[in-house]
C-alpha cells in the first residue's frame, strides 16, 4: 500500500462512504479553529491518557519483542507498532462497560480498552497471573473485567461473536455498544460478510472497526480485495461506512464517537475502516518480501505517536514536561510489569485438563 | 534464496534427474532434503510433468508459505500456478474443488491445518461426495496439505491434530507421511490419485532431514510401513509419534524390550493387515498418535484388533497413548505434557510389559 491511498480526499467517493482524516481543511492562522472537534468531546485529561496509552503500548510492543529475542517467550506474536492510535482512537470513545472483540494483532486493543500490562506479560512468559493463567498466550489474550472478549487465533473468528454479543445487549435491554475490530485481510471471510448482514437486520450496536493496515500478512489489499476501500461494503450491507487516517487519533475518534452513539441510540451498526500500517512484519517469520523499505520508511515518517504528541503539545493539552513525566511513567510501568511477570508462578502440568469445562 | 541463475540451474538439475527415472527407474546416489524440502521438490516435479497442476494457498507466493514449504517455486512456475488466494478458506477450497472437477490438479495448502474448520463444508460436504452422489460421473482429483500438531507455542487454534476428523468421511483419502521420503512419494502419489487425498504434515517435521531419492517416484496411499522389527510388543505411530516410537524402542531394547514400531502411514485407507500380522507376532499393542485419545485414531486401531483372528494372541490389554482431553496450551511445559513424548512412551511399554496394566 502507498501513502497516496491515506491521502484521503475529501469530497464522498460515489460509494457514499464518508471520509474522515488529514486532508480535512485546516486553518493554519487560529489554534480554536484547526482544533479537531472531537477534542471538545473529550476532557483534557483523557486526551493525555490516550496519549499514555500509545506510548504505553508502544513501549509495551518493543518490550515484548525484546523479550521474544531473549527467548522469554514461547511461540509467535504480532505487534502493532504504528496502529496505537487506531486502537487508542476508538477506545477513547467506550464506556468499560462496553464489549470489545480483538484479533491477533491485539495487544494494542487490550491496552486500549483498559489491560494491565503486568497481567499481559504474565501471558506472555505463560505464567499463572497471566489473562490467561498461561494457557492462551499473546494470540488469546482477553480481560473480561474491562469488557475485553478476547483476541482470536482465526482470521475473522470475533466478528459473529460481536454481533451475538450485540443481539444478547439489546435483549437484555443493556445500553453497551459492541466493538469488533478485525483485519483488512478478514474483510474476505464469509463470517465478516454474514455478520455485517446480521447486524443490519437485526439493528444491533455494533462498530466494526477494520485496521487496514494494507496487508494481510503478505497479500496487499489491492490482491485480495475487489473494492478499493473496505468501508465500500458497508453500504451493502445498509450501514454507514466511512475511511479514517488511522494514524490520525482525532479522525479515529470522531468516527467511533459518531458510530457509538449511533449504536447506542438504536440506530444500528456502523462500519469504520482505518488506513493505518504495520510497521513490524506480520509475525515472528516474515521476511518482508513483499514490501520496499521505502514503503516502511514514509509510513515511520508519520509516526501516530509522533503526530498526536504534537498535535496536543500545539494546542496546550500538554506541555513539554508533561509528555516527559507521561514517558517516564510508562517505563516505571513496563519495567515493574515485566518483573511481577518474571516472578509469577508457572501453571502446574496436574492441572493440564483444568478449564475444560465448568467445575 | 537462491538467484535466478541458480534456480535455472536447479530446474535444469531437476529436469535431467525427472528424466533419468523416466528411463532408467532407478535414483542415482542418496541425498538428504528437509521433510519441507522434499514436499517441495515433489510440487515441482509435479508442476514440470503436468501443466494442469498448480498451487493454491495463502501466502504461498512472494512470501514463501506459513512455513516456507512453497519456498521460491513462484519464482520458478509464476504467479498463475503458485496462486495466493485471499484469507477465504470457505470459498478457496470451493474453488479448487471446481477446478479438480474439469480438468485441473490443484494442490491446496492450509496455512494451519485448524482452519481447515473453516472450510469444513467444500471439502465434506462437496469435495468427498461428489463423485458418490453424481453416480461416478466425476472425479475430485484434489490435493489438500495440512501444517498441523503442537510443539510451536501456537497455542489452541494453531496446534490441532484433526486428521481423525477427514478420516472418518468416506471419500476422502488421509495419510500422514512421517519422513522426507514419504513426503515426497505419498504427494506424488496424492497427485495422482483421482479422488481427494488430504496430506497432513507436523509442523516439528519439516526441518527434518531424512535421505530423498531424486526424481519421480511414488508411496502407496494405504500402505504402513514396518519400520523397526520386534518381539515383545507392537508400536503402531503416526507422523512425529513415529520417531518417538523409535526412539523409544531404542531405549527399551538397552532393557531387553523389543518393540516393533510400525508408521501407519494412512488412516484411510487404513491398512489393517500389516498392523494385524504385528500383533500376531508380538502379542501386545500400543497405539501412539498426537489427536486426541478419546474417539480418536487409537479406539479404531484396538478396533480392528478386537474384531480380528489377532484378538486371540493378545497377552495384555491395548494400550492407546493420544492427545489430553484439552485444546492445545500454551505454557511450553503443559504443551508438552498434552501429548505423548517419548519417556511417556517409554512408561507406557515398560508397565505393560510388566503386567502393571
Ligand atoms: C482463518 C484463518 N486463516 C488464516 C490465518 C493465518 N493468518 C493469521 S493473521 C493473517 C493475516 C491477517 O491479515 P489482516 O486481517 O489484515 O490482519 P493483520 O495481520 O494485517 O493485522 C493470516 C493469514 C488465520 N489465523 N486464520
Ligand atoms: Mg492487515
Amino acid at each position: 500500500m502507498g501513502l497516496e491511498d491515506v491521502t484521503l480526499r475529501e469530497k464522498s467517493v460515489a460509494s457514499g462512504v464518508r471520509q474522515l482524516g488529514r486532508a480535512r481543511p485546516q486553518n493554519p492562522s487560529r489554534d480554536a479553529v484547526s482544533m479537531p472537534s472531537v477534542y471538545r468531546r473529550l476532557s483534557a485529561e483523557s486526551l493525555r491518557q490516550a496519549l499514555r496509552k500509545m506510548h504505553l503500548i508502544r513501549r509495551f510492543e518493543e518490550s515484548a519483542e525484546d523479550a521474544y529475542m531473549r527467548g522469554l517467550v514461547h511461540g509467535t506474536m504480532h505487534l502493532s507498532i504504528g496502529q496505537e492510535a487506531s486502537a487508542v482512537g476508538i477506545c477513547a470513545t467506550l464506556e468499560p462497560t462496553d464489549y470489545m472483540t480483538s484479533t491477533h494483532r491485539g495487544h494494542g486493543h487490550s491496552i486500549a480498552k483498559g489491560a494491565q500490562v503486568a497481567r499481559m506479560f504474565a501471558e506472555f512468559f505463560g505464567k499463572e497471573d497471566g489473562y490467561c493463567r498461561g494457557r492462551g498466550g499473546s494470540m488469546h489474550i482477553a480481560d473480561v473485567s474491562t469488557g475485553n472478549l478476547g483476541a482470536n487465533g482465526i482470521v475473522g473468528g470475533g466478528l459473529p461473536i460481536a454481533v451475538g454479543v450485540a443481539l444478547s445487549m439489546k435483549k437484555q435491554r443493556r445500553s453497551c455498544v459492541v466493538v469488533s475490530f478485525f483485519g483488512d485481510g478478514a474483510n474476505n471471510e464469509g463470517a465478516f460478510h454474514e455478520a455485517l448482514n446480521m447486524a443490519s437486520i437485526w439493528k444491533l450496536p455494533v462498530v466494526f472497526v477494520c485496521e487496514n493496515n494494507g496487508y494481510g500478512m503478505s497479500t496487499s489489499t489491492e490482491r485480495s480485495t475487489a473494492v478499493k476501500d473496505v468501508a465500500e461494503r458497508a453500504c451493502a450491507y445498509s450501514m454507514p461506512g466511512i475511511v479514517v487516517d488511522g494514524n490520525d487519533f482525532a479522525a479515529v475518534a470522531q468516527a467511533a464517537f459518531d458510530a457509538v452513539e449511533r449504536a447506542r441510540r438504536g440506530d444500528g451498526p456502523s462500519l469504520i475502516e482505518s488506513k493505518t500500517y504495520r510497521i513490524r512484519g506480520h509475525s515472528r517469520s516474515d521476511r518482508n518480501r513483499y514490501r520496499t523499505k521505502e514503503e516502511i520508511e514514509a509510513w515511520l515518517a508519520r509516526d501516530p505517536i509522533v503526530a498526536f504528541e504534537r498535535e496536543l503539545a500545539r494546542l496546550g493539552f500538554v506541555s513539554k514536561s508533561g509528555i516527559e513525566a507521561i514517558r517516564t511513567d510508562v517505563e516505571c510501568e513496563i519495567a515493574e510489569a515485566i518483573a511481577f511477570a518474571k516472578a509469577s508462578p508457572a501453571p502446574s502440568v496436574e492441572e493440564l485438563t483444568r478449564y475444560v469445562y465448568s467445575d | 534464496m537462491s538467484t535466478p541463475i541458480e534456480a535455472t540451474a536447479i530446474l535444469q538439475r531437476r529436469r535431467s534427474s525427472v528424466e533419468d527415472t523416466r528411463s532408467s527407474g532407478l535414483s542415482p546416489e542418496p541425498r538428504e532434503l528437509s521433510y519441507a524440502q522434499a514436499i517441495q521438490e515433489a510440487m515441482a516435479i509435479a508442476m514440470e510433468r503436468d501443466e494442469r497442476v498448480f498451487l493454491m494457498g495463502e501466502d504461498i507466493g512472494v512470501y514463501g508459505g506459513a512455513f516456507q514449504v512453497t519456498g521460491d517455486l513462484v519464482h520458478r512456475f509464476g504467479a498463475d500456478r503458485v496462486m495466493d488466494t485471499p484469507i477465504s478458506e470457505l470459498g478457496s477450497a470451493g474453488v479448487a474443488i471446481g477446478a479438480a472437477l474439469t480438468g485441473l490438479r490443484p494442490i491446496f495448502e492450509f496455512q494451519f491445518s485448524d482452519f481447515s474448520a473453516l472450510a469444513m463444508e467444500q471439502i465434506v460436504n462437496q469435495a468427498a461426495k461428489l463423485r458418490f452422489m453424481l453416480g461416478g460421473a466425476v472425479s475430485v482429483p484434489l490435493v489438500m496439505r495440512f501444517p498441523s500438531g503442537s510443539g510451536t507455542g501456537a497455542a489452541a487454534q494453531h496446534s490441532q491434530s484433526l486428521e481423525a476428523w477427514f478420516a472418518h468421511v468416506p471419500g476422502l483419502k488421509v495419510v500422514q507421511p512421517a519422513t522426507p521420503h514419504d513426503a515426497k512419494g505419498c504427494l506424488l502419489a496424492a497427485i495422482a490419485d483421482p479422488d481427494p487425498v488430504m496430506i497432513f504434515e507436523h509442523k516439528l517435521l519439516y526441518k527434518m532431514k531424512g535421505e530423498v531419492p531424486e526424481g519421480h517416484y511414488t508411496v502407496p496411499l494405504g500402505k504402513a510401513r514396518l519400520c523397526r522389527p520386534g518381539r515383545d510388543v507392537t508400536i503402531v505411530a503416526t507422523s512425529i509419534m513415529v520417531h518417538r516410537s523409535l526412539a523409544a524402542a531404542e531405549e527399551l531394547s538397552r532393557e531387553g524390550i523389543e518393540a516393533e514400531v510400525i508408521d501407519l502411514r494412512s488412516l484411510r485407507p487404513l491398512d489393517r493387515d500389516t498392523l494385524t500380522q504385528s500383533v500376531k507376532r508380538t502379542h501386545r499393542l500400543v497405539c501412539v498418535y498426537e489427536g486426541v485419545k478419546t474417539l480418536g485414531i487409537g479406539a479404531e486401531l484396538s478396533a480392528s484388533i478386537a474384531e480380528s483372528d489377532a484378538f486371540d494372541y493378545l497377552d495384555a490389554p491395548i494400550l492407546r497413548l493420544g492427545g489430553a482431553e484439552c485444546p492445545i496450551p500454551y505454557n511450553p511445559e503443559l504443551e508438552k505434557a498434552a501429548v505423548p513424548q517419548t519417556p511417556t512412551i517409554i512408561a507406557a511399554v515398560r508397565d505393560l510389559i510388566g503386567g502393571r496394566l
